[in-house]
């Protein structure tokens, strides 16, 4: 079984700040991790590889820096990490990233299953994951919380829903986007680690994939963050007092006051 | 401080420190509370490749040694020691079969071991057989392509749990001392079973069993070196492992070192956050000088012995030595930086406490590795003056 496991590298959200300024991250200082929801795809691309033999490639989108994040994956025992780098791919937005990710996955060649995060921690749209499945024109499941069965040419899985969740059975080769509920991320190991220090991070350009130049990028890209900003605090609400039955009086009359009954 | 690790051992640490802080950490309080033994988290030490640190890469080792060692006790302890002793006793149970074993022995166990499929056990100490070792009991008698193994070991680290136990038994009573060998014996062997289940003061996630063999046949091949060679396996056994118990030590003070500290600048009194008064300050400064101390000491002994240097029993006596007394010191005063706060099991220093008191008591007393360092003191002075 050949999977592939699409990783985002994002700052590290527990100290986040914002530029007052220019209304943007700051990203200097602010170590870089591997996407929370994609460390469950990563996991259970290698319990997949575990079960059913094969090979699972990580792929990611970005600088260079993010070959750190491929490593990581490999030492958590993915087999090969594929990084489309180029100045080209700056400024994308989910449209151009799905379309700069099937270029990549296309030039890997045969798969039979992907495996994304929900959604990434920064951006939080959960867009890529479908969007990439309709560039490579397979089916996909998204919030898949356990992989019933795989078989050949199938795979049965259950999707997360608000209450409860579905039993959707497709035909691969397909994509699916995970939820946290679907497994526990095991730790890296020292020999995955050693691993990883020495493998081969394959890099491809706007060129390795020989995609077209206003599909990619800022070019590429419909949508454009105009403003990111810090929502004013809201002030503080006002305390009703007194006996549960004057608080309730009190209440009602408010209530009125508004219009709201 | 700068200690020079490598590359390989910094990633070793990180990863220890890692599986600490996410795994272990979280959970010190309640396992403490349950005396239970951890194989969730002795799982993932082992999927980690964490036991495979100290092993020679043909056993499916990584090619380490007791620095390596070292360095992940020292991790985990400073969350919580009670799994760090089990971690480290897993190696003092192999390093017999390591230093002694024949090549078969060697291919038969340290690759489970290396894996963490199988934890060991070391048994030597009997109910009247403690610091006086060679008061031990425990009969080991030939017979044909066995031995019979008869008596009862105690205070046994793993005990239970381990899959893989080196005992040392008499094979010879008249020849004293010079009378002891070691011999494996698995868990299931007939004849094999487990006795009294210890509670503890401290390191109550780790198990403390007594080993019982009645009749209990074991072949041959199993003894460890030679007969009669059992108190030099032991005594070289506690040589590479001393170093260990300081690392447990260094990890148990640092892990109450840390907490002081945190506590220091958030708790206000006087108006001000205890952090900014003189007598706090110098507790903290005399807590972190002695840290560091018995940590330098610990790498340097851990060292020499990856280096196969000799007369190493003085040496690693006395990392043992200095820093279980020095994590018994700095857990004290993390609970007197406290206060009353420290005092109660919700905060974490006083089982920081209990957990340091058993450093200073086992693999040989404190009083008895003041005995190996001053005989090896004299003896190298009659040397001298012989020349």
């Amino acid at each position: 079984m050949n999977i592939i496991v699409c990783i985002k590298q994002v700052p590290d959200t527990t100290d986040i700040r914002i530029d007052p300024k220019t209304n943007t991250l700051i990203r200097e200082g602010v170590p870089s991790i591997i996407n929370p929801f994609d460390t469950y795809a990563i996991e259970e691309g290698v319990r997949l590889k575990e079960k059913h033999q094969g090979k699972v490639t990580v792929i990611s989108m970005g600088p260079s820096q993010v070959e750190d994040a491929l490593r990581e994956a490999i030492s958590l025992g993915i087999d090969e990490g594929v990084l489309l780098s180029d100045r080209a791919f700056a400024g994308a937005d989910t449209l151009a990233t799905s379309y700069t990710l099937a270029k990549g996955i296309k030039k890997i060649g045969k798969f039979d299953l992907i495996i994304c995060g929900k959604q990434a921690m920064d951006g939080d749209t959960a867009q890529v994951g479908p969007g990439l499945a309709e560039k490579l024109n397979i089916p996909h499941v998204t919030y898949v919380k356990k992989i019933e069965e795989v078989k050949e040419n199938s795979i049965q899985v259950e999707r997360l829903m608000e209450e409860g969740y579905e039993v959707i059975k497709m035909p691969l080769p397909a994509l699916i986007t995970v939820v946290k509920e679907i497994n526990e991320p095991r730790m890296p190991s020292l020999k995955g680690k050693l691993k990883a220090k020495n493998a081969q991070i394959i890099t491809w350009n706007t060129k390795d994939l020989e995609a077209e130049e206003n599909r990619i990028g800022l070019e590429g890209s419909p949508t454009q963050v105009i403003k990111i900003f810090t929502p004013q605090p809201r002030g503080k609400g006002e305390t009703i007092e007194g006996t549960p039955a004057e608080q309730a009086a009190k209440l009602v009359e408010k209530l009125r006051e508004t219009k709201i009954v | 401080m700068e200690y020079f690790l490598t590359e390989e051992q910094a990633m070793i640490r990180d990863l220890a420190r890692k599986i600490a802080e996410e795994k272990i950490a979280p959970k010190a309080q309640e396992l403490d509370e349950k005396g239970e033994f951890p194989w969730e988290i002795i799982k993932v030490l082992a999927q980690s490749d964490l036991f495979r640190v100290f092993l020679p890469e043909e056993y499916g080792g990584l090619g380490g040694g007791v620095f390596d060692l070292c360095l992940v006790t020292e991790e985990l302890s400073k969350a919580c020691s009670g799994v760090a002793v089990s971690y480290a006793a897993s190696a003092l149970g192999a390093f017999p079969i390591l230093l002694y074993g024949t090549e078969e022995q060697k291919k038969k166990y340290l690759p489970d071991i290396a894996s963490g499929k199988k934890l060991t056990a070391f048994g030597l100490t009997e109910p009247e057989a403690g610091s006086d070792a060679a008061a031990i009991q425990t009969t080991a008698v030939k017979d044909g392509d066995h031995y019979l193994l008869n008596g009862t070991k105690c205070f046994i680290t793993n005990g239970g749990e381990a899959e893989i136990y080196t005992i040392i038994a008499m094979t010879d009573k008249k020849k004293g001392a010079r009378g002891a060998s070691a011999l494996i014996v698995e868990k299931g062997t007939e004849g094999f079973t487990f006795g009294k289940e210890e509670d503890k003061m401290g390191i109550r996630a780790s198990a403390t069993k007594e080993l019982v063999f009645s009749d209990c046949k074991v072949p041959k091949e199993n003894l460890i070196g030679k007969e009669g060679g059992g108190f030099i396996v032991a005594m070289k056994t506690f040589d590479s492992s001393r170093p260990g118990i300081g690392a447990q030590a260094v990890g148990i003070a640092q892990g109450a070192l840390d907490r002081a500290i945190d506590y220091a600048r958030e708790r206000v009194q006087f108006g001000h956050p205890i952090s900014s008064f003189q007598g706090i300050q110098h507790m903290l400064a005399d807590m972190a000088t002695q840290i560091e101390a018995a940590r330098a000491l610990v790498y340097a002994v851990a060292r020499m012995v990856d280096k196969g240097c000799k007369d190493i029993a003085r040496p690693s006596a006395m990392s043992k030595l200095f820093a279980s007394d020095m994590a018994m010191k700095v857990t004290t005063d993390a609970v007197q930086i406290f206060g009353g706060y420290g005092y109660m099991k919700e905060y974490p220093v006083e089982k920081m406490m209990r957990d340091a008191k058993i450093t200073q008591i086992y693999e040989g007393t404190n009083q008895i590795q003041r005995n190996i360092i001053a005989l090896a003191l004299i003896k190298e002075a009659a040397k001298r003056k012989k020349k």
